[in-house]
């Protein structure tokens, strides 16, 4: 991953802003504890990057390698893309990441279309009934999933829906957290601009879809990523709900990988290279926005 | 007005509220119900009264499974408040290159569970890099049994976890390491303070909210601990299922050949128990908390 890792290293950032000239002055002291913060950030990095880069380097190991090698060689001597065209050979991993994406996409649709249309119900209207329709979605997050998925599987068996990705999708399709985040985004938008648009005659759904949505649109985009997110690393409740080897997804299905194949740590560790490049990939490229957006987030709380 | 048409506000709440009965409100009234049956996969669901709760107190493997996954938190807890807090302050400061390591110091949460344990069973197999280390500096002659003996296995397994959710909770303490007030730590640098002592004396009693709910967020997750386990493991729960947590054996008493359906939706609600206990004594320290201040 080291030349992944160099073309995605953020630019480096302008020098450090200047300081107000400090009492004790430009002292040996701070520099000191640069060093030692460097230090500290290096030890971290083979802390945490390592166990992935070492996963790498196994992957990329040619046959005629021994990975059990004593002591190891940290790099490949023979680096060869031979395990990554193992792994297809050993478990169908397109269409496994083509069953995640599924999943993970369609998750993550409803739960923004279905979780902002509640929120929105319970922001904006008033009607009987909406107390416990709010303590309906509330009671959903405090009861744990893992406390009901003997009961779940049982619905979803009803259902028909075993080893089908629709039983995989179901139960996170609309979570109680997409329900309550929206509507404190609704609740935190002004209604006066919705009620401009009412007197132009809107309908309710016009409103809702035209004027309302797009005004939350940062809150949206969280529960996409965290709805995404979540159902493309869940692996409790696919692995309960798929049984064919042919439907899993990529969590269960690199898992059953390193059952079927665990002569060839290669294999096992390009399919893991697989399932998380991309992730990681991905993170680094929008890491920027990400922690600024938490930085934003910090003022405003 | 808003809500002209009484069916309106429904007609939007159906989706969801749809989800939310189907998926989790009856299933858990369900569940309820079950555990006084002796309901299987297949048959069964005769009403039996009390006696799935008798049998779990005379099921050692529940109490074993219990005791791994109280211990679970117990030695996590504590990990997960203050490491990732450690790291947060490291990465405060805008340094050259910053964000490239607080990226990379992220990048374990963004790999699945699922993907990290494989990674880390083969770190620590017999063979695996850490027992390479640990021989190589002379620390031991043989390697260790990270995943072959039942309680390394469960430690193994809290270490992943930990190793995993640093970056997670780092984040959290990023941002609330931003609220901490910057003149503070300029008057208090400025009387001569030393870092440690200002950590100690303005930053933690600041964000000590943020402690407390970073301890009830690990702790609920530990409770319900899984993948690590199961993946560490390659399924087993460990030699004779020793390592297995409670999620572990819900699972295979309800879900596996048995299906004994009545009596995993028992331990199902000591599950809720000890998950519910563990945030109602969060929110009561909490609660002792608000009134200190």
């Amino acid at each position: 991953m080291s030349t992944a890792a160099s073309t995605l290293t953020p630019p480096v950032e302008h020098a450090p802003r200047e300081r107000p000239p400090h009492r004790r002055g430009p002292s040996t002291g701070r520099l000191v504890s640069t060093v030692i913060r460097y230090l500290l950030l290096a030890v971290l990095f083979v802390l945490l990057a390592g166990p992935f880069l070492w996963q790498l380097s196994t992957s990329l190991k040619g046959a005629t390698e021994n990975v059990f090698e004593y002591p190891p060689q940290l790099l490949p001597t023979h680096p060869s893309l031979d395990a990554y065209a193992k792994v297809a050979e050993v478990i169908p991993v397109w269409r496994y990441i083509g069953n995640s994406l599924v999943v993970a996409t369609a998750s993550a649709a409803a739960n923004c279309i279905f979780g902002s249309m509640a929120g929105y119900a319970l922001a904006r209207m008033r009607f009987r009934g909406r107390k416990v329709a709010y303590f309906a979605f509330l009671a959903t997050i405090i009861i744990p999933f893992e406390v009901i998925m003997v009961s779940v599987f049982l619905t979803v068996r009803n259902m028909g829906l075993v080893d089908n990705l629709l039983g995989v999708i179901l139960p996170t399709a609309v979570t109680g957290l997409s329900v309550l985040l929206m509507r404190n985004a609704f609740l935190a938008f002004p209604r006066s601009i919705e009620e401009a648009a009412l007197v132009d005659g809107a309908g309710e759904w016009r409103r809702f879809w035209s004027i309302a949505m797009p005004s939350v649109h940062g809150t949206v985009t969280v529960v996409a990523i965290f709805s995404f997110m979540f159902a493309w690393d869940d692996f409790l409740w696919p692995l309960i709900v798929l049984k064919n080897p042919d439907n899993f997804t990529l969590t269960v299905g690199i898992q059953y990988l390193s059952g079927t194949f665990s002569r060839d740590q290669r294999v096992i560790a390009a399919g893991t290279m697989i399932a998380v490049i991309p992730l990681i990939a991905g993170f680094f490229a929008l890491q920027k926005h990400f922690f600024r957006g938490i930085g934003e987030g910090a003022v405003k709380g | 007005m808003i809500g002209r048409h009484k069916s309106v506000p429904w007609l939007f709440l159906v989706p969801g509220l749809a989800i939310a009965v189907v998926f989790f409100l009856v299933p858990f009234a369900n569940t309820l119900v079950l555990s006084f049956t002796d309901a299987r996969a297949l048959g069964g669901g005769q009403f039996t009264g009390l006696h799935n709760y008798a049998r779990l107190l005379d099921d050692a493997a529940f109490w074993l499974a219990l005791r791994n996954t109280l211990l679970y938190v117990v030695v996590v807890v504590p990990f997960m408040v203050v490491l990732p807090l450690l790291l947060a302050v490291l990465v405060e400061k805008e340094l050259p290159g910053i964000g490239f390591f607080r990226a990379v110091f992220y990048s374990p949460v963004v790999a699945s569970m699922v993907v990290v344990g494989l990674i880390w069973s083969w770190m620590l197999g017999s063979d695996g890099l850490v027992n390479w280390v640990l021989r190589s500096l002379s620390v031991v002659n043989e390697p260790i049994g990270f995943l072959t003996d039942a309680q390394l296995l469960l430690f193994s397994a809290m270490f992943v976890t930990v190793w995993k959710g640093l970056g997670y909770y780092m984040v959290i303490y990023l941002a609330a390491l931003a609220s901490v007030p910057k003149e503070l730590h300029e008057a208090a640098r400025v009387d001569g303070a030393t870092a440690i002592r200002r950590f100690f004396a303005i930053t933690v009693p600041t964000i000590r909210p943020t402690m407390l709910l970073i301890g009830v967020l690990s702790a609920i997750a530990a409770t319900k601990i899984f993948a690590e386990i199961y993946v560490l493991s390659s399924g087993s729960g460990g030699p004779g299922g020793q390592a297995r947590s409670l999620v572990m054996y819900i699972r295979e008493v309800g879900l596996g050949l048995g299906g004994e359906i009545g009596y995993a939706s028992a331990i199902s609600l000591a599950l809720f128990v000890v998950t519910i206990g563990f945030s109602l004594l969060f929110i009561r320290a909490s609660r002792g908390e608000e009134e200190v201040s």
